[in-house]
């Protein structure tokens, strides 16, 4: 069994319409998010890899198994849809101890892991209450306690921090962080970017049923040549910094930071940035006290990507 | 915590027919506690009970001599072959055959069990066995009711009739009509239920046929739930009127072969819902 979800040339249309075409990834474990804007086909590569939809042409692999594999793949794959239903009149406990009981483990097993769940996205007592009565964060929560509940290997998460409050949404992070770092492969899609970047070790970006990036953020930042990187440098002498990086051709804008005590600059060329930046450091002519990339994430590289109207800008 | 899933699939993977049994029992025990006793199905349990009403009713109301033992027990076949076959049982598996797979499309909540580790095919098919024992625990219980209270008038004749005469007899006939006809009506109500997202026009065009195909060619005759049923029949009805048309006899036909034969025409639908279901796609924003 390897060790990758893997999509070879995938289409899928819906009639006339397209959902994704010609997608080819290759995803190791680790947490991955698949970012575009609404109808970008993130929700269909998600369905593709479960076989809640097939494709159109080309092969998909989930460590080895085909969504077709319904027995073997979904032992080992966890799914949080974004759907918002339920079946009916059931309790949070129930919901999750039927998905169980349907993976043929004996009721005392099922038990133990619906048990566990449900205690590790922190529902409490509100398991035993009907899901209809649920608020939406709780509903999410429940969905999130069935998806892990078996112990999966591939976690898929559609949204999973649509609906919950800020605290319940670093409980959901550092879940997402503690799974990956037990070697799973956590796949999610979230609009919230600011913090599924944080925890992101892969991006794939997606729009209009197109893949328009993938991989780490930094290394999809930099291979976005057309847009000058932006650098956030905390000096004492900003003014002079400044006046000496737009000296060099490749730095094509200097901002001076609001407080005064800093300076954003851009540059087409970061390798030979940073190599600049070391000399004046090591000159003495200012004192730099930190640097750090101004728009090396997720939110940044979806804007120059994909714009915040669904086309780039 | 990443081994267990592993080795869960491999021992799935070596004894699968034990753990498809486990699964189906367990589907059906879940579709039973949901859908068996449930206020959206009210109008199903009067469809089923209507006729023991009127004939508790009659039983209130009329006098019961002996000599009228045959004409009432005409009016329970009449009962069992014009209003359970062609209309109770039939729109009672329409409301409960269409709801197995369609309804939870409606209600968005067929993916939970489609991202389960179901084989399809056990899927549906325990969803078809809980639709059975859903609607033979309802008509069939209707049958019994009906068959008890239109004897119980005749007192000692009537105890004779049943338990010394034909009685039982026609009672099993009834009830063995009454699974069949959950079962074969149940089986295309589930295709019929994936096949389109209204099944009610295409059940409509099924009723129809079955209206009509008594006077069809015998080849046509037995792509139909009611014309098997017809040859199970413990007595004949003789239909006047309208009512010719939905009791004419035109091949006689032993039970046995109707039995097997209908039977048979369950499997096919079945196998075809099987197929249909393994290429089912979750498209909520169509429904």
């Amino acid at each position: 069994m390897n060790d990758r979800i893997i999509f070879e040339d995938v289409s899928k249309f819906y009639g006339e319409v397209l959902g994704v075409n010609r997608i080819s990834l290759s995803i190791p474990p680790g947490i991955t998010t698949l970012v575009g804007p609404n109808g970008s086909g993130k929700t269909t590569i998600m369905n593709l890899m479960t076989g809640l939809v097939q494709p159109s042409r080309g092969h998909i692999s989930v460590l080895g198994l085909r969504p077709s594999d319904q027995l073997e793949l979904f032992s080992i794959l966890g799914y949080c849809t974004q759907f918002d239903f339920f079946p009916r009149g059931l309790t949070g406990w129930q919901f999750v101890l039927d998905g169980l009981m349907l993976h043929g483990m004996e009721e005392a097993m099922a038990v133990d892991l619906a048990q566990q769940a449900i205690e590790r996205v922190q529902l409490g007592d509100a398991a035993w209450r009907k899901i209809a009565g649920y608020s939406k964060g709780m509903r999410q929560k429940i969905r999130l306690a069935q998806a892990i509940a078996h112990h999966p290997r591939v976690l898929v998460l559609d949204e999973p921090l649509n609906g919950l409050d800020p605290m319940a949404r670093a409980e959901s992070i550092a879940l997402f962080e503690e799974l990956s770092r037990q070697g799973m492969h956590v796949l999610i899609s979230s609009h919230i970017l600011d913090e599924v970047d944080r925890i992101s070790d892969r991006v794939i970006l997606i729009t209009g049923g197109y893949l328009i990036a993938e991989g780490n953020i930094h290394q999809v930042r930099q291979e976005v040549h057309e847009k000058p990187m932006q650098v956030l440098i905390r000096c004492d002498r900003p003014e002079v910094l400044a006046s000496k990086m737009f000296a060099i051709n490749h730095c094509v804008e200097a901002r001076l930071h609001a407080d005064g005590k800093g300076v954003f600059l851009r540059t087409a060329d970061i390798d030979q940035f940073y190599s600049m930046l070391n000399g004046i450091a090591a000159d003495g002519l200012v004192k730099i006290d930190a640097v750090a990339p101004a728009d090396d994430d997720a939110n940044a590289i979806y804007e120059y990507l994909i714009g915040k109207d669904g086309s780039p800008s | 915590m990443t081994d267990m899933p592993l080795a869960r699939a491999r021992e799935i993977a070596q004894q699968p027919w034990g753990l498809w049994w486990m699964q189906a029992q367990r589907l059906t025990r879940i579709e039973l506690r949901r859908n068996l006793f449930s206020w959206r199905a009210t109008w199903i349990y009067c469809l089923a009970f209507i006729p023991a009403v009127i004939i508790f009713i009659h039983l209130l109301a009329d006098t019961h001599p002996s000599f009228q033992m045959g004409e009432d027990t005409n009016i329970l076949a009449g009962i069992v072959q014009l209003y359970y076959i062609r209309l109770g049982v039939f729109f009672g598996c329409l409301g409960i055959f269409s709801r197995l797979i369609r309804g939870e499309m409606i209600e968005r909540s067929l993916h939970f069990y489609l991202l389960s580790p179901v084989r399809r095919e056990v899927l549906l098919l325990a969803k078809f066995a809980a639709g059975s024992i859903s609607a033979v625990f309802l008509f069939g219980s209707a049958i019994v009711a009906d068959f008890a209270l239109m004897y119980v008038g005749f007192g000692a004749a009537g105890r004779d009739y049943i338990f010394d005469g034909p009685g039982l007899g026609q009672l099993e006939a009834y009830l063995l009509i009454i699974v069949l006809a959950c079962l074969g009506y149940g089986a295309v109500f589930l295709l019929l239920s994936m096949m389109f997202r209204n099944p009610t026009p295409a059940a409509m065009l099924v009723l129809g046929w079955e209206t009509i195909n008594p006077v069809l060619p015998s080849l046509l005759q037995k792509i139909s739930v009611a014309s098997y049923l017809r040859h199970l029949m413990p007595v004949t009805v003789c239909g006047g009127g309208i009512f010719a048309l939905l009791t004419v006899e035109t091949e006689a036909v032993p039970g046995w072969v109707a039995t097997a034969g209908l039977l048979g025409l369950i499997a096919l639908v079945l196998l075809y819902s099987c197929y249909r279901i393994r290429t089912l796609e979750i498209r909520y924003s169509t429904e």
